[in-house]
C-alpha cells in the first residue's frame, strides 16, 4: 500500500493507578513489516497497541508515524486500522455499511460521492473474500467471517499501519490457524505495516517478520523469529519461546508426558506466568 | 388415554429441557394460586379503573364533557402537557448525558454519581418540594434575592417543572445505564479509529443501539411527570388556572364535594395512562423481537 508508515515508540511510561503498564518501551518498526507483540495476558502488550491507535494515552514518552510526530493526535486523525479482539462491529449496520463507515464519516473530507465509497467497500469485500455478504447483518455471521468484516472496515480508510488486537483469539483453532497464514498472504499483497498482539508463541513465530517479547510492561527482546527462538535475549524469553521448541522436539524433553496440544500452549502459559 | 400420552411426552420434554423431573402441583394449588392473583389484580386494579370511568359518567355525558371543557380544568391539562413535556425533554438530555459520561468514562466520583441518580426515587415526594420551598420560597435561601429581582418560582410553574423534573430525573439514566454497560466501548472506539466526531459517533453508532430503550425509559418518565403529585402539591400553591395541574386539579374538585366533574378529570389521567401501555407494549414487542433475532444467529453459530 502506498502509505506504509514507520512506527517509533520513544521511552513510553504508561501507569493505570498505581500499576505501571508499561515502562521505558522503546520501539522502531519499519515501514511494510509484519511486526508481532507477543507475551503472557498483563505484559502491557494490548495497551502497547492501543497507545499506537491513541485509544489509550501514555504519560510519558512519544510517537512517530515515519517523521511526524503522533503523540498528542487524536486517534481521530492517525489513520490506523484497528481490528478489535471481538470484531466490535456496528451491529445495526449491514456488512456493507460497517465497511463503508470509515468512508463515510470522511466523506466531506476526501470528496467521495456515494457511489465511489459504494464500489470500494465491495471491493473490499472482495478482497476479505466475502462477496455476497455485504447485506447480511453482523449477527448473521461466522466469528471468522466477522473478524474478516472488521479487517476490511479497517481497511476501507486505507490506514498507515494496520493493528489488530489478538486478532484470533476469539476463533476455533481450525479457522484460526486458516485465518493467520491468510493474513499472512494478504499483508504480502498489500504491504501495510502491520502490528499485532498474540499470546500464541506459535502464531508470532509463523507469520511475523519482526517478534517483540514482552513481560510485566518491559520489552525482553526484539528480533526477527529465527533471532528470538534461536537466541533468546533473557531467560524470560527462553523459557516463554521454550515452551515452542518443546513441542517441536518432543523426543528430547525428559517430561514428554506434559507437553499438551498446540492450540492449548497460551493457556498453559499464562497459567505458569 | 391419549391425553396421559401427551402428558408423558410433555413431561419427557421438559426433562430433556432442565435435566430433572419437573414438579406438577396438584390441581386446587395451581387453580388457587391463579384465583389469587386475579382477585388481587380485579380489586386493586381493574375495579378502581372501572370505577372512575363510572363516577366520571354518573351525572351524564354532559356533566362529563363540560368539566372537561371547563376554563380551570383546561388550564390544568394545559398546564400538566407543558410541564411533563419540558421536564421529559430535561430528562432527555441529562440522563443521556449522565448515562453517557457514566458508562464511557473513566473518573473520580462515579460511584457518587450514580448513587445521586437514584436519590429522586428514595426520598419522599412531599420532601422533594419541600426542598425547593426552602430554596426558593419567600423565606428560602434565594428567596429575599428572588424577590428583589421580581423573579417567581415557588408558587408559580418554574418550581412546579423543577419539582417534577427532580421527582423523574432517575428513569432516563436507570434506563440507559445497565444497557450502554453491557454493550461496552468498543464500537465507538472503532468509530473514532475510523474518523467519526463526537457527534457522528452518538449518531450512527451509539444512538441506533440505545433508541428502544430510550424510548421506553420517555414513556416511563412522561407517565410519572402527568401523574405526580406529592413534591406539585407543596410548590404549586394551588391557584385555580395558574398553578393547578390535573392531580392537583381533581383533588380540588373532590374536596370541593364536585366528585363527578374530579372523576371525569381523572378519567383523562386514566386514559393517558392506556395510551403509555400501548406504546410501551409496541416498543417491547419490538425489542423482544430484536433479542430473540440476535438470540438465534447466536444459537446458530
Amino acid at each position: 500500500m502506498r502509505n506504509a508508515a514507520s512506527i517509533k515508540l520513544t521511552s513510553i511510561h504508561k501507569r493505570f493507578g498505581s500499576f505501571p503498564a508499561l515502562n521505558d518501551v522503546t520501539l522502531n518498526i519499519q515501514p511494510g513489516q509484519l511486526a508481532a507483540i507477543l507475551g503472557p495476558s498483563g505484559s502491557g502488550k494490548t495497551t502497547l497497541l492501543r497507545i499506537i491507535a491513541g485509544l489509550e494515552t501514555q504519560n510519558a514518552g512519544s510517537l512517530h508515524f515515519d517523521s511526524e510526530d503522533m503523540t498528542r493526535t487524536s486517534p481521530r486523525d492517525r489513520h490506523v486500522g484497528f481490528v478489535f479482539q471481538h470484531y466490535a462491529l456496528f451491529r445495526h449496520m449491514t456488512v456493507l455499511e460497517n465497511i463503508a463507515f470509515g468512508l463515510k464519516v470522511r466523506r466531506r473530507k476526501q470528496g467521495l460521492s456515494k457511489k465511489e465509497i459504494r464500489d470500494r467497500a465491495l471491493r473490499l469485500l472482495n478482497i476479505v473474500r466475502l462477496e455476497g455478504l455485504e447485506n447480511r447483518m453482523p449477527q448473521e455471521l461466522s466469528g471468522g467471517q466477522r473478524q474478516r468484516v472488521a479487517l476490511a472496515r479497517a481497511l476501507a480508510i486505507e490506514p498507515r499501519v494496520l493493528l489488530l488486537d489478538e486478532p484470533f483469539g476469539a476463533l476455533d483453532a481450525k479457522v484460526r490457524k486458516e485465518l493467520r497464514r491468510w493474513l499472512r498472504l494478504f499483508h504480502n499483497e498489500m504491504g501495510i505495516t502491520t502490528v499485532f498482539v498474540t499470546h500464541d508463541q506459535d502464531e508470532a513465530l509463523e507469520i511475523a517478520d519482526q517478534i517483540v517479547v514482552m513481560n510485566h510492561g518491559r520489552i525482553e527482546q526484539v528480533g526477527a523469529p529465527t533471532e528470538v527462538f534461536e537466541r533468546p535475549a533473557t531467560p524470560f524469553v527462553q523459557e516463554f519461546l521454550g515452551i515452542c521448541e518443546n513441542f517441536q522436539k518432543p523426543g528430547i524433553l525428559p517430561d514428554p508426558v506434559e507437553v499438551p496440544d498446540q492450540m492449548e500452549l497460551p493457556g498453559v502459559v499464562e497459567a505458569r506466568a | 388415554m391419549n391425553a396421559v400420552a401427551t402428558t408423558e411426552l410433555s413431561n419427557k420434554a421438559l426433562t430433556a429441557r432442565f435435566g430433572r423431573v419437573v414438579q406438577r402441583d396438584p390441581l386446587w394449588v395451581r387453580a388457587g394460586l391463579i384465583c389469587i392473583a386475579l382477585v388481587y389484580l380485579f380489586v386493586l386494579v381493574f375495579l378502581p379503573l372501572v370505577l372512575v370511568f363510572v363516577a366520571a359518567m354518573a351525572k351524564g355525558v354532559a356533566a362529563y364533557w363540560s368539566a372537561i371543557v371547563d376554563p380551570a380544568a383546561l388550564d390544568a391539562i394545559k398546564l400538566t402537557l407543558f410541564i411533563s413535556f419540558a421536564s421529559v425533554s430535561l430528562n432527555l438530555i441529562f440522563g443521556l448525558a449522565a448515562a453517557w459520561s457514566i458508562t464511557k468514562f473513566h473518573f473520580r466520583g462515579k460511584g457518587l454519581l450514580i448513587t445521586l441518580i437514584d436519590l429522586p426515587f428514595s426520598v419522599s415526594p412531599v420532601v422533594s418540594g419541600l426542598i425547593f420551598v426552602l430554596l426558593f420560597g419567600a423565606q428560602g435561601w434565594f428567596g429575599p434575592w428572588l424577590y428583589a429581582h421580581d423573579i417567581k418560582i415557588v408558587f408559580a410553574w418554574p418550581a412546579i417543572l423543577l419539582a417534577t423534573t427532580f421527582v423523574t430525573s432517575p428513569f432516563v439514566a436507570r434506563e440507559l445505564i445497565p444497557l450502554m454497560q453491557a454493550q461496552g466501548c468498543d464500537e465507538e472506539q472503532a468509530a473514532i479509529t475510523l474518523g467519526a466526531s463526537g457527534w457522528q459517533i452518538f449518531r450512527h453508532v451509539t444512538f441506533p443501539n440505545i433508541r428502544w430503550a430510550l424510548v421506553y425509559a420517555l414513556i416511563l418518565c412522561n407517565a410519572r411527570a402527568m401523574g405526580e403529585f406529592g413534591a406539585v402539591s407543596v410548590v404549586s400553591g394551588h391557584i385555580r388556572g395558574q398553578t393547578n395541574t390535573i392531580p392537583l386539579h381533581v383533588e380540588e374538585l373532590y374536596n370541593e364535594y364536585s366528585s363527578a366533574a374530579a372523576f371525569s378529570v381523572a378519567s383523562l389521567l386514566a386514559l393517558f395512562a392506556f395510551a403509555t401501555l400501548g406504546i410501551k407494549i409496541l416498543v417491547e414487542s419490538h425489542t423482544a423481537r430484536n433479542t430473540r433475532i440476535d438470540n438465534t444467529f447466536r444459537s446458530l453459530e
